[in-house]
């Protein structure tokens, strides 16, 4: 079973743009807030109609601006896990799951509602009114009630954003339990790269409006290809870059950098993760630094740094350190780091597709 | 003392709130999905009976309603039914006068409606007929049973319009308001009297009840949803 994207819409300023395909595994839609990753749910669940593309969902035509195609969101059988759940309030819960129970008789009805119940540890709150339930029980009244509805697809949009982190991380685990008896597509939209390196398998980065194709967790973590894909997952140094040959050119920095590799042509920006770069004695791209400040983390240090070479205005390099090694060195006002040649992300534009994805 | 008035206000009152009913919710739900401009133009039409003295109104609906006019001339001879100076006549009058109470306290209701909750009803293949009724509406009951209230209150009140197309004829078409004013007119104070006791206990039953449908959270929850961790 798979579900293939291609959309567009404009609101006002706005221009939404995505393509995905998505199959029978958990696939992460990924942006920051704002970049249209609800917008684009809300276009494939049929809420919001887009202004031209098409979406196919295990080979049925939902949406198709050129034929004219496009189902109801009733008919189009997604499971739409709202942020805030979106239980009927005037409704109990069991009549919250029954009402989405959308074949059989009355017997078979209550059979499938007993059967939810039991499976999601509900029992005891039937009667209990949406308002009466803690966040982790409404989800997962939400969650009962999107599997009765039998839906070929599951779209989860931002499943935790109403809760604390504890309570956030135990919820995540049950979310994955559950949602780990579905057979067909799962679209989980997040913002949050824990959640979704933890979840899913795919990736969908959305910058802007606009998607940037989709990846691999290993790919986007490993090798993200544009900044905001790097962002995403976490990556905190960035700076201009002009290839040269195996090497990048940075001049804001004044260094050159080896990467041990070619470095393709439309690379024009690095990014270097904070705890990819280390205190060193010399060595391959080892370049001096200034210390500018310590900040204590939670559980590490980090360090801004200043490269000796590096032009007025630009923002400061981020080292990130466990405690120990930094209570080793600190003191010191002039260090010499290094960046391993291979934890060099060689970046290309955002928003433009390399010409073999097209 | 003769209680045609209050039987005759009571039916007027209620058959204009059930029509006020369905009127101002269908108003306030497809309104509410105009391009800004027609909504614009639309709450200001819709809203005018409220601010218009009803004397206006009543000399507006003579002027449609009247036997020699255009709508009641047709009526007249497809029908044979007069529109002016009947008991029925009343309803037009309250009817438009209570229009705009209705429709402004309705649309307020939806508009505090979440609705993620309709979308959410989409998605899991409810019909957009039971989202309105049965989700949309209980969610909003508080806001569309306060506008009921308020609207029968005035619809019961109604003077101006109502005297100018319905009049006034005992046993007929007199109704509390206009029988007050014809027991002053003709210096009849201990009857006037006890027709402004009887008004005052029905206004009195009125506001208790709309305080307590503001105040008490006797339904499950109002339109907006509450937030839980």
């Amino acid at each position: 079973m798979s579900l293939s994207v291609d959309i567009e819409k404009r609101l006002g300023s706005f221009h939404l743009q995505v393509q995905l395909e998505a199959g029978d595994e958990v696939t992460a839609l990924l942006g920051a807030s704002g970049c249209g990753k609800s917008m684009t749910l809300k276009c494939i669940a049929g809420i919001v109609r887009p202004d031209r593309g098409r979406i196919v969902l295990n080979d049925r035509v939902l949406f198709d601006s050129e034929q004219g195609v496009d189902l109801p969101p009733q008919k189009r059988r997604m499971g739409y896990l709202f942020q805030q759940y979106a239980l009927f309030p005037n409704m109990t819960v069991e009549k919250n799951i029954l009402c989405a129970i959308r074949e059989g008789t009355a017997a078979e009805k209550r059979r499938t509602l007993a059967e939810a119940l039991e499976r999601f540890r509900l029992e005891g709150l039937e009667r209990q009114y949406p308002r009466q339930l803690s966040g982790g029980q409404q989800q997962r009244v939400a969650l009962a009630r999107i599997l009765c509805s039998r839906p070929e697809i599951i779209l989860l949009d931002e499943p935790f954003s109403a809760l604390d982190s504890y309570l956030k991380y135990q919820l995540e685990l049950e979310l994955s339990d559950q949602l780990s008896a579905f057979q067909g597509p799962i679209l989980w939209v997040s913002h949050d790269r824990g959640e979704v390196f933890r979840n899913c398998r795919r990736v969908c980065v959305l910058d802007r409006g606009a998607s940037q194709g989709t990846v691999t967790l290993e790919e986007l973590f490993h090798r993200p290809a544009t900044e905001a894909a790097a962002q995403l997952s976490g990556c905190k140094n960035y700076a201009d870059a002009v290839p040269q040959g195996d090497a990048v050119l940075l001049p804001q920095w004044g260094l050159t950098l080896s990467c041990g590799r070619a470095v393709p042509a439309d690379t024009r920006r690095v990014g270097i993760r904070a705890h990819h770069v280390r205190p060193a004695e010399g060595g391959e791209n080892a370049f001096p630094v200034r210390v500018l400040r310590v900040v204590e983390d939670v559980f590490s240090t980090i360090v801004l740094l200043r490269p000796e070479g590096a032009a007025e205005g630009v923002p400061p390099l981020r080292m990130e350190l466990d405690k120990e090694t930094w209570q080793a060195i600190s003191g010191r006002e002039k260090l010499t780091v290094s960046v391993q040649a291979e934890d060099i992300l060689l970046l290309r534009p955002s928003g433009e597709r390399p010409k073999e994805d097209v | 003392m003769d209680w045609f008035p209050l039987w005759n206000s009571l039916r007027v009152a209620a058959i204009s709130t059930v029509i006020i009913f369905f009127a101002g919710v269908f108003a306030a739900y497809y309104i509410a999905r105009l391009p800004r401009l027609v909504k614009g133009v639309l709450d200001v039409v819709l809203t005018l009976p409220l601010v218009l003295p009803p004397t206006v109104i009543g000399y507006l609906l003579l002027r449609l309603l009247g036997p020699k006019r255009v709508v009641g001339a047709w009526v007249l001879e497809t029908f044979g039914i007069k529109l002016v100076m009947t008991w029925w006549s009343a309803i037009f009058s309250t009817t438009v006068v209570i229009f705009p109470l209705m429709y402004r306290t309705v649309r307020g209701a939806f508009e505090a409606f979440d609705e993620t909750l309709a979308y959410s009803g989409q998605t899991l293949g409810l019909s957009n007929t039971y989202i309105f009724w049965r989700i949309r509406m209980p969610c909003c009951r508080q806001g569309v049973l306060a506008g009921m209230v308020l609207s029968f209150a005035r619809a019961l009140g109604e003077y101006g319009a109502t005297s100018m197309i319905a009049g006034y004829t005992p046993g007929r078409t007199a109704t509390i308001s206009t029988t007050v004013y014809q027991l002053w007119q003709t210096n009849n104070d201990a009857l006037a009297m006890k027709w402004v006791l009887v008004n005052l206990a029905i206004s009195a039953v009125v506001l208790l009840t709309v305080n307590m449908l503001e105040r008490r959270d006797f339904l499950v929850e109002g339109g907006r949803r509450r937030r839980r961790a």
